[in-house]
C-alpha cells in the first residue's frame, strides 16, 4: 500500500505546476487548462484523503468539484470566444481597458 | 519497495511530465493532448484509491467531455502560436516552488492513521457514492443541478453572436 504522504506530495507538485501555467503563459486557454489541472490536483487530495479515512465523503466532494470544473469550463470558454471576437487575441496582457 | 510503490512512481513521474507539458508546449492543441494524458493518469490513481466510480466519471467528464470542449474551442478561434511569458517565468517559478513545499509540508503534517482503514468491497462503489449523494448531500446535488442550468444558459448568451 503506497504511504498517504506520496499521494500528498504529488498532488502538491501537479498544483504548483498549475499555479506556474496560470502566472506565467500568455494564452488565455492554456491558463483555463492550467486551472483545470489545479482543480484534478485537489481531486487527488480528496480521494486520497476519502481512501485513507474510509470515508465516502472525499469522493462525493470530488463529485461536486467536477461539477463546479464543467461549468467553469463552459463559461470560461464562452467568455474566452467572446473576448477573441472583440480583440482577435488571446493575450491577457492586452487586455487592459480597465487597467489603472 | 513493493510493486505497487514501483508502479505509484512511474504513474507520478508521467504525471508531472505531461503536467509540465501542459504548461511548457507553446502549441495549445498538444498541451490539450498533454492534458488529456494527466487527466487519465489521475483517474489511474483514483482507481489504485478505491474509487472506481468517481475515476470512471473522470474519464467521461474530464477526459471526455470537458477536453473536448477545448478542442472545439482551440480549433475554432485557431490561435496563433504565442511566445512563453518573460519576465513572469521566473517569479512564478519561484512561487509555485513556495506554494508546493508550503503545501507539501502542510500537507504531510496531518495525523492520519499510517495502516489506513480497511476498505469493504462495497467502498467506492456506485452503491455507496449513490447512498452518500441522495442520502447526506441531497441538497447541494440539487443545487449543483441548478449551476450546470445557469452555465448552459450564461455560455448561449456569452457566445451568442451580438446583433
Amino acid at each position: 500500500m503506497v504511504p498517504l504522504d506520496y499521494y500528498l506530495i504529488l498532488s502538491a507538485i501537479v498544483f504548483a505546476i498549475g499555479v506556474v501555467g496560470v502566472l506565467a503563459r500568455r494564452n488565455l486557454i492554456v491558463i483555463l487548462m492550467s486551472i483545470e489541472l489545479m482543480l484534478n490536483a485537489v481531486n487527488l487530495t480528496f480521494i486520497a484523503f476519502s481512501r485513507f479515512l474510509g470515508s465516502m465523503e472525499g469522493q462525493v466532494a470530488v463529485f461536486f468539484v467536477m461539477a463546479v470544473a464543467a461549468a467553469e469550463a463552459v463559461i470560461g470558454l464562452a467568455i474566452i470566444i467572446s473576448v477573441f471576437r472583440q480583440r482577435q487575441s488571446l493575450d491577457p496582457e492586452e487586455m487592459q481597458l480597465l487597467k489603472w | 519497495m513493493d510493486a505497487s510503490t514501483l508502479i505509484f512512481f512511474a504513474l507520478a513521474a508521467l504525471l508531472v511530465v505531461s503536467s509540465l507539458l501542459v504548461v511548457l508546449l507553446p502549441n495549445v492543441v498538444h498541451g490539450a493532448m498533454a492534458l488529456i494524458a494527466a487527466l487519465l493518469l489521475i483517474s489511474i490513481f483514483f482507481v489504485m484509491l478505491q474509487a472506481p466510480m468517481v475515476g470512471v466519471l473522470q474519464v467521461l467528464v474530464y477526459a471526455g467531455a470537458i477536453m473536448v470542449l477545448f478542442l472545439f474551442v482551440i480549433m475554432f478561434l485557431n490561435p496563433a502560436r504565442q511566445p512563453r511569458g518573460g519576465a513572469w517565468l521566473g517569479f512564478s517559478v519561484l512561487l509555485a516552488l513556495l506554494l508546493g513545499g508550503g503545501l507539501a509540508a502542510m500537507l504531510t503534517k496531518t495525523e492520519t492513521a499510517a495502516d489506513p482503514v480497511a476498505a469493504t468491497d462495497l467502498f467506492g462503489s456506485p452503491e455507496m457514492l449513490a447512498k452518500s449523494l441522495f442520502g447526506d448531500f441531497v441538497l447541494p446535488f440539487e443545487i449543483a443541478s441548478v449551476l450546470l442550468l445557469v452555465a448552459i444558459v450564461g455560455a448561449v448568451v456569452l457566445a451568442k453572436r451580438e446583433r
